[in-house]
């Protein structure tokens, strides 16, 4: 190589500076994500936890709740890990493993529902406030003030408690101790757009208000209440447990659930802890994989960590 | 001034109140008009009122806290007097802006294409396809090469320049009759500004539209606007010709202002003129001519309420007791 070869630039790899109308916000927030080792080890966690809750039927040695193998457990001792059972039986003679398969199904469904709702309630409620402002903004906030002010697993066993025990209302329930949270942050998101200069120029253009909010002030506050989003997704799952193990949970007991698996282990703890450790481990996993992946998502969407 | 003009704007008045302040007074009986397919400049430096000027034209200014007097007519209706909606149905239809700042007034998650058909289905009835393909036409006219492809990208692709022709096409983009640019070009590197500028003239005298160019720069003013009207604490100093007022100033602040500016012509060590003191020292205009802080040639004559503006001939006035009769004599 001669002295010129070395100082003639490289032909640049054409693909990031000309790369044709692919290279939006979210592209290049994906594109550091990926670059992000939590956000990596979060996202594998979610992936598993949610492919073993859609595949359960599939991934289960056997099918949830039978009680098959009551006869095998006795007032003195769960029978453990056997060739049969590789996690052992259940307090009620089930298989564990299937029960903690099963288990992710229930918290998927319940996590996945219940902070969509509190989303999409949120949600409204922010743009609302938001997007028109004056008295309608006042008094949506003060409404949300006062949820806010209730610690939401208090706000969450009140309405488990008023609605009755069923699927529905732990939805419910969860979603309402999430909807302050996304409704103030939407607002304050939209609020911080409001006097950005694009705005101006928009109204400069005569374009409708709701025009302004919905086709370009939300999709540029999106970022902070996707993080949300994720990072609910956590608490939810630590909820759905946290309400069944206070009795407040699904009372039909063909469902498997991680948080029931933890009350009924309680009363075994001395012969076979393992019992309350899988599901208490599984919980605390899933939890951990939403949290990461939230982060990172911060991180990504954040355009100030420019990485 | 003869017959009626496009813009005429009457004794405006802006005042923004905050709690527990005293009134600000921004822009202080602010007067003067725009004709069909005329290019005006509004000459100030920073503070004088010439942006609010442009946002109570154009209705843009916060409502809470802010008390607006005086008219504004466009073609014959005040628009102070519109409603919201109404006036939003005007606005990017007759009359749109262009911004300062191209790095922050575009949205920045959505595509060029996105932003441009808005307006253009906002205010026409054109279908996604035609406005579509108007669009790409329009980025193509204000000079932006392969507007195929710009279409599709982000506002982040492109450089400030490329960004304020967006701009200038989304302006455009509804063939508006008036259009107010608010310091075009100020912040964009110094050989761009002359290429953008040159682009906008080109543009508004192609298609007739009228043009407020508002600005700090007499360089800008010299090489576009018919007439300029010279802002000082939120009043008209000085409304002239184009070539009259650079040949001829008659107020002492425009005097101070063309002294100030750089000349490439001129020999080498001569000193610029700055003129002292910022736009606070100033006196009410109720008091006295608020540039006497700061003039050369203030004396006790200068503290006489509200000084009209006059001369010689109804084109060219200036508000000053104290006028200059001869060009550029520097005190």
């Amino acid at each position: 190589m001669t002295a010129l070869d070395a100082l003639t630039p490289q032909a640049p790899p054409p693909a990031e500076v000309t790369g044709g109308g692919g290279a939006g916000p979210w592209r290049s927030a994906w594109r550091r994500l990926r670059r992000n080792p939590a956000g990596i080890v979060g996202a594998v966690i979610v992936l598993l936890f949610v492919l073993v809750a859609v595949l359960a039927p599939l991934l289960a040695p056997f099918r949830p709740a039978t009680s098959e193998w009551f006869g095998e457990v006795t007032p003195t001792s769960v029978p453990g890990p056997s060739d049969e059972h590789p996690l052992g039986l259940d307090s009620y003679g089930s298989d564990l493993l299937t029960q903690l398969i099963y288990g992710a199904r229930s918290s998927l469904v319940i996590g996945v529902v219940s902070t969509a709702v509190g989303l999409a309630v949120g949600a409204l409620l922010g743009v609302l406030a938001g997007g028109i402002g004056g008295w309608v903004d006042t008094v949506i906030m003060r409404l949300v003030d006062v949820l806010l002010s209730i610690p939401s697993l208090l706000l969450a066993v009140s309405v488990a408690a008023l609605l009755g025990r069923s699927p529905v209302s732990i939805m419910l329930a969860i979603s309402a101790a999430q909807v302050p949270i996304f409704a103030r942050l939407l607002r304050a998101s939209l609020l911080a757009q409001r006097g950005q200069d694009y705005v101006v120029a928009l109204r400069s253009l005569g374009l409708r208000q709701r025009r302004i909010v919905v086709g370009h002030m939300l999709p540029n506050s999106l970022g902070p209440v996707l993080v949300q989003a994720t990072l609910t997704l956590a608490t939810a799952v630590i909820e759905v447990a946290a309400l069944s193990f206070l009795g407040l949970g699904d009372p039909n007991p063909a469902v498997a659930e991680w948080g029931r698996m933890l009350v009924t282990a309680q009363d075994r703890l001395d012969q076979a802890p393992w019992l309350a450790l899988y599901p208490g481990i599984a919980i605390a996993v899933t939890a951990l994989g939403f949290t990461l992946l939230g982060e990172a998502l911060r991180e990504a969407l954040d355009p100030r960590s420019g990485r | 001034m003869t017959g009626v003009s496009l813009l005429d704007v009457e004794d405006l008045r802006v005042r923004f109140q905050r709690k527990g302040q005293p009134a600000t007074t921004a822009v202080d009986g602010v007067s003067f008009s725009v004709d069909a397919g005329e290019v005006v400049g509004l000459v100030g430096e920073s503070g004088c009122g010439k942006s609010v000027t442009s946002l109570a034209v154009m209705g843009l200014l916060p409502r809470r806290g802010t008390s607006i007097s005086g008219s504004v007519r466009f073609d014959g209706t005040d628009l102070l007097a519109l409603s919201p909606s109404e006036l939003a149905r005007r606005r990017g239809r007759d009359l749109a802006m262009v911004f300062q700042d191209p790095m922050t007034s575009l949205n920045p998650v959505l595509t060029l294409g996105r932003q441009l058909t808005e307006v253009l289905r906002a205010h026409t009835d054109l279908d996604r396809a035609a406005a579509k393909k108007e669009a790409v036409e329009l980025l193509g006219r204000v000079g932006i090469p392969d507007p195929r492809r710009r279409a599709g990208e982000f506002p982040h692709q492109l450089s400030g320049g490329m960004r304020q022709r967006v701009l200038i096409a989304i302006a455009l983009a509804c063939s508006p009759r008036l259009i107010i640019a608010d310091e075009p070009t100020t912040a964009l590197d110094v050989t761009i500004q002359a290429q953008v500028l040159d682009l906008l003239t080109t543009l508004v005298r192609e298609s007739g539209t009228a043009m407020v160019l508002i600005t700090h720069d007499l360089g800008v003013v010299a090489g576009t606007c018919d007439r300029v009207n010279v802002l000082y604490a939120g009043r008209v100093v000085e409304s002239a010709p184009r070539g009259e007022l650079f040949a001829a100033p008659r107020h002492r602040y425009t005097q101070g202002l063309l002294a100030a500016v750089p000349r490439v012509d001129a020999p080498e060590g001569t000193p610029l003129h700055p003129v002292r003191g910022s736009v606070n020292d100033r006196l009410a205009w109720e008091v006295g001519c608020a540039f006497a802080p700061r003039c050369a040639h203030a004396d006790a004559a200068c503290r006489v309420p509200d000084i009209a503006l006059s001369g010689p001939r109804p084109e060219h006035t200036a508000r000053c007791v104290h006028p200059a009769g001869t060009p550029l004599e520097v005190a």
